[in-house]
């Protein structure tokens, strides 16, 4: 996704105020922002789709193993998932915060707030990274090390269940959160890029449109979450 | 004038309603093509650029004209539509007297078997006059059974049933193709259909050497995997009696609900396969499974041997 | 154009550094990569289909070693022909080259992502002309499960990967189409001044973009599944094949109108252009577009009649076939009374563009048969589908792409072609084509399979009859690559309006400078300005200014 940056690889750093270049296919500064948000949802859109599909094999799955996917889905931690939403939902915060920043020109702020999204962003990571391991240790991923867990093989006894779609709900867990937390990398690449073009004054005019850009696709990433969150790890909290 | 085909023929009863919507669809399609081609040929002769012809006051648009070629293919699309899904809907409904056949596809062959018992490969026997019903599966990837003189195709699935059916019309013999692409010798994998008189087809049935009918090889198959050592009355083990129980509603338990489902081909299958995934409220779920144990022609022996004891009264 | 001084105006082609091409942002370059590249494929799946079309001379396998080496031979054929040539063809190359000329701007909104999208093409392409010296892939161009994720011993990953790639090459472009035809028109350009060309690319670039990553995700999940062993399209593993069917038809159902909305564009300028006449039905030409991409996206089911989905999904998804057929129809009949008290010259663009009108009616009419489910029982999976896409995707894209090619090649090279040998060529394309696939209509309705390398007796003369069409039709593909690439020794004097066409294209050099226009233009009319009487003056190398 190009945006509209223009890097000087040599001479002195614009000072803060500066007039956003014009690149030269726009007519005018308007057209070339309408342009970068228009494009950026237009990008959202296909991402919409992209995850729509897998969505969409989840669902056909769940809907005649809902039993199986229950059960597979009590196998995920809740507690870390939950802290997970929160921190994802707070980098948001951060990130509309670092938008406002950019409009009114404060770059200080802004430098702040895109670090703070940034690094929540790092801890979401973490956190998956916690929960990906603690599923490795449980041998709960496909092709790697799947096992039943002996508690559900023990359950199964009173509760019928097939072991195949035990499986593939962790096929589609793995895959949907991977892919989200691949996207998730590049957002956090895409927010650190633009505080530290902020930070040497790079960037173009204030950098509105830049950040108001990077901000629909952090909150995007976001909401894949807030759906994949119940999805994933709420089927069945109560049992 | 010449030898080869042109047109298939129609050995089924529902062949010629088939060929009556494509003659019709055909003629549309051949109409509307002739059409829009002599009209630009016709345009472009009698308004080519050195003629003095009347050019003046053409239409820039009609509302006219754009309410007849929208409303005309509308109507005509909705004809066919309507012809062809009352068509679909007569394919897919079997008469109940159907004759079974039970196919099995596999890379690359296909296996016919009849309830009385005879079995063939890439072959296929049927009686001229009754309908008969495919009942089939594959053991490996998606094939499809194919009779162009039929009219007739059905995917044929990996892990599912499908059916299919036709009532024979003409008397002879007809290609049998597989018609989705399954691997290196997907064009081989066809043969023959024969149509025969019925009092033939009889004859056939019950040529020496074919032994006993698919129920009572199913039978034996039963007893066999140790089937009957649970499921005809045990003294350790509490497992459903089987008399009575195929094409009628079976209780399963489902968390704390119960609900119904019906006993047909696929509910047996998987209750062979995959036991744990349906089991019938009031019992334990201690069957094991015959996953990979048991190919998929014996599964169908198994399950005509279970519809066979299907019309006997269910003992608890 | 006077000529005042001698003045040495730069135009986009005067780059002679591999540096300004290959690393171009200029989306006029973009175009001609664009066409270097397919063109190249154009020859690599022709290629496949000559082997196939000598093998199926005869009813036994004789020309090939193996079963197995037709069978990669279809599945690359299509794979080249839909993802690497079809697919960017139009949009890519006329797309790319015309659409910010057509609205009067500069260039695309994202010219960087333009060149990204041509690299990540020849990035995809490249895996696949990897898999295919490397052993071939012999899955179909469909990938059906479980063959593909459990059964096949070729390079299925490899092929799934290069397939997922060039998705993104698409996605990026109709992109950049979209928020371009959006954000970028020239003043007094509004929506309803747009060229047909234009809202025929803007439906295209919303299924490109909203089709394209469902594509995705099907072969990803192909290829988890063959890599991890995991079942979530083999049945023998918990999965759904038909799963599969519904994910990847989702988008190749809708793909199948990236492929034939451009052509129509392009018909809706040659057509006005070579009869003089303002387009018939302007509005309801550019509505249909949008309404075929809408649809369009509604009707994959009906590639599934047999699949064994349920019979009542199969009639939903017959009937919404019908339904997207009508504003095709449309556009059939609009085309058509453009041309009454017209002033018709057949020149090479329109001899193609006629052509396109006459084959696309008979493909979307045989189309029709198909949606049909009490006949597509039948046809299903035979070569009266072959037959059936052919026509549109060959006698219609193919036919409406060389016809662009013609009619904007002074516009991009300056030069024009040799007009008799055009017309040559389009004749013997439109001779060979026909000869080539009518023959298998009749041999699918026969009951002959689809992807068959051997078949019984009785169908070879019917197949004979096919390869003999397919040996003059490659004559009539070479024909315009000798003589368009030989136009190039010429200089380049066409002059910017030889056709005295109407669009803002047409009111800048040929070739263009490189940004396009001295001045942005000011729209004050609509498109196609275009009036019979005066014609007779016109010769087809007037060099006045035709505004």
């Amino acid at each position: 996704m190009e945006t509209v940056t223009t890097h000087r690889a040599s001479g002195p750093p614009a000072s803060p105020n500066d007039e956003p270049i014009l690149e030269e296919q726009f007519d005018d500064l308007e057209q070339q922002h309408e342009a970068s948000s228009v494009g950026m949802w237009v990008f959202l859109a296909t991402e919409v789709m992209f995850f729509g599909g897998l969505i969409a094999a989840y669902t056909v799955y769940r809907a005649t193993s809902p039993r199986e996917f229950a059960l597979a889905s009590q196998h995920l931690n809740v507690g870390l998932g939950c802290l997970n939403t929160v921190i994802l939902l707070g980098s948001s915060l951060s990130m509309a915060l670092a938008v406002r920043a950019a409009q009114l020109q404060s770059r200080r702020n802004l430098l702040w707030f895109l670090a703070i999204t940034a690094a929540l962003g790092v801890c979401f990571l973490g956190v998956k990274a916690v929960e990906y391991y603690q599923e490795y240790r449980e041998h709960l991923i496909p092709g790697l090390n799947f096992q039943i867990p002996a508690q559900v093989v023990a359950k199964s006894t009173r509760l019928p269940l097939d072991p195949r779609r035990f499986e593939m709900f962790f096929v589609l867990y793995f895959f949907m959160t991977g892919l989200h937390a691949f996207h998730l990398i590049v957002g956090i690449a895409l927010v650190s890029v633009m505080a530290l073009l902020t930070w040497r004054r790079w960037l173009s005019g204030s950098g509105e449109t830049q950040i108001e850009v990077t901000g629909l696709y952090w909150h995007f990433v976001d909401v894949v979450w807030v759906f994949l969150y119940p999805l994933l790890y709420l089927i069945d909290v109560q049992s | 004038m010449w030898t080869f085909p042109l047109f298939p023929d129609q050995a089924s009863t529902i062949a010629k309603h088939v060929d009556a919507l494509y003659f019709f669809e055909l003629g549309i399609a051949g109409f509307f093509t002739a059409m829009i081609c002599v009209l630009i040929l016709a345009f472009a002769a009698r308004y080519r650029r050195r003629s003095t012809v009347d050019r003046s006051n053409p239409p820039p648009s009609s509302k006219t004209l754009e309410i007849i070629w929208i409303g005309g293919p509308l109507l005509l699309g909705l004809t066919m539509f309507t012809w062809g899904a009352i068509l679909f809907y007569k394919m897919y409904d079997p008469p109940v007297d159907a004759l079974e056949v039970y196919v099995v596809g596999k890379q690359w062959m296909w296996h016919a078997q009849h309830s009385e018992g005879r079995a063939e490969i890439n072959e296929l026997h049927v009686p001229l006059g009754r309908p008969i019903k495919l009942t089939m599966t594959s053991q490996d990837v998606i094939h499809s059974f194919f009779i162009p003189a039929f009219r007739m195709k059905q995917d044929v699935l990996p892990g599912r049933y499908t059916t299919m059916w036709f009532e024979p019309a003409k008397i002879g013999r007809y290609h049998l193709f597989c018609a989705e692409y399954c691997g290196t010798n997907h064009s081989a994998m066809g043969g023959w259909v024969y149509v025969m008189e019925p009092v033939e087809f009889q004859q056939w049935l019950s040529q020496a050497g074919t032994g006993a009918s698919m129920a009572e090889q199913g039978e034996r198959l039963f007893v066999q995997y140790h089937c009957a050592g649970c499921h005809r009355g045990s003294q350790t083990v509490h497992a459903p009696r089987l008399e009575g129980v195929y094409g009628r509603p079976v209780p399963v338990q489902q968390g704390k609900e119960v609900r119904f489902t019906l006993a047909d081909y696929r509910y047996i299958r998987d209750s062979i396969l995959r036991p744990k995934s349906e089991v019938v409220a009031g019992y334990e779920p201690v069957m094991p499974s015959f996953e990979g144990q048991i190919t998929e022609p014996d599964l169908l022996k198994i399950i005509a041997y279970i519809k066979s004891i299907g019309a006997k009264e269910a003992t608890q | 154009m006077s000529a005042v001084a001698v003045e040495f105006k730069e135009d986009y082609l005067q780059a002679y550094r591999l540096k300004s091409w290959l690393l171009t942002t200029d989306h006029k370059r973009i175009g001609l990569l664009y066409m270097a590249s397919i063109t190249f494929f154009f020859f690599v799946g022709g290629a496949a289909a000559t082997i196939m079309r000598l093998e199926l001379m005869t009813p036994k396998g004789d020309v090939l070693s193996s079963p197995d080496a037709y069978n990669r031979l279809f599945t690359i054929h299509g794979v080249v022909m839909i993802f690497f040539f079809l697919i960017p063809s139009i949009p890519a190359v006329l797309g790319n080259f015309l659409i910010p000329l057509m609205i009067g701007a500069r260039d695309l909104a994202f010219p960087i992502l333009n060149l990204l999208s041509w690299y990540i093409l020849m990035i995809g392409g490249s895996i696949a002309i990897g898999v295919l010296i490397f052993g071939g892939v012999d899955t179909g161009w469909t990938f059906y499960t479980p063959f593909s994720t459990m059964f096949s011993n070729t390079m299925v990953v490899p092929a799934a990967t290069a397939v997922f790639i060039t998705g993104f090459s698409s996605i990026l472009t109709g992109l950049n189409f979209i928020v371009t035809v959006h954000t970028m028109r020239a003043p007094g350009m509004t929506w309803f001044r747009l060229p047909l060309f234009v809202w025929a690319l803007y439906a295209t670039s919303l299924i490109m973009v909203l089709g394209t990553p469902v594509l995705a995700i099907s072969v990803a999940l192909v290829a988890v599944e063959r890599l991890l062993h995991v079942g979530i399209f083999d049945p023998a593993l918990g999965g759904d094949p038909i799963l599969f069917q519904h994910l990847f038809w989702f988008y190749s159902h809708p793909a199948v109108y990236i492929m034939v909305l451009p052509g129509m564009g392009v018909v809706a300028e040659i057509v006005p252009c070579f009869s003089r006449r303002p387009i018939f039905g302007y509005k309801l030409i550019a509505f249909s577009s949008v309404a075929i991409a809408v649809l369009g996206f509604l009707v994959w089911g009906h590639h599934m009649f047999v699949s064994g989905q349920s019979m009542y999904a199969g009639m939903i998804f017959s009937f919404l076939s019908f339904m997207v057929a009508v504003p095709s129809a449309i556009k059939v009949f609009n085309w058509t009374a453009t041309m009454y008290k017209g002033s018709i010259r057949l020149d090479t663009p329109m001899l193609y563009a006629l052509g396109f009108i006459g084959l696309f009616t008979m493909g979307g009419l045989t189309g029709l048969m198909l949606a049909s489910v009490g006949i597509d029982v039948h046809v299903h999976d035979t070569y009266f589908v072959v037959a059936h896409f052919h026509y549109i995707m060959v006698g219609g894209a193919v036919m409406a792409y060389l016809g662009g090619i013609h009619f904007w090649w002074p516009k991009l090279s300056g030069r024009m072609y040799p007009e008799l040998l055009g017309k040559l060529s389009a004749l013997t394309v439109f001779i060979g084509f026909n000869l080539t696939f009518f023959p298998q209509f009749v041999l699918g309705y026969l009951g002959m399979p689809r992807r068959y390398y051997e078949y019984p007796a009785e169908f070879q003369v019917l197949n004979v009859l096919s390869t003999a069409g397919a040996s003059i039709l490659a004559v009539g593909y070479v024909l315009p690559l000798a003589y368009l690439l030989f136009s190039l020794r010429w200089p380049p004097d066409a002059g910017p309006n030889p056709w005295r066409a109407s669009g803002l294209e047409w009111q800048t050099d040929s070739p263009p400078p490189v940004h396009n226009f001295e001045e942005i233009p000011i729209v004050t009319r609509g498109p196609y300005q275009y009036s019979p009487e005066g014609a007779e003056a016109i010769d087809g190398n007037g060099d006045d200014a035709s505004r």
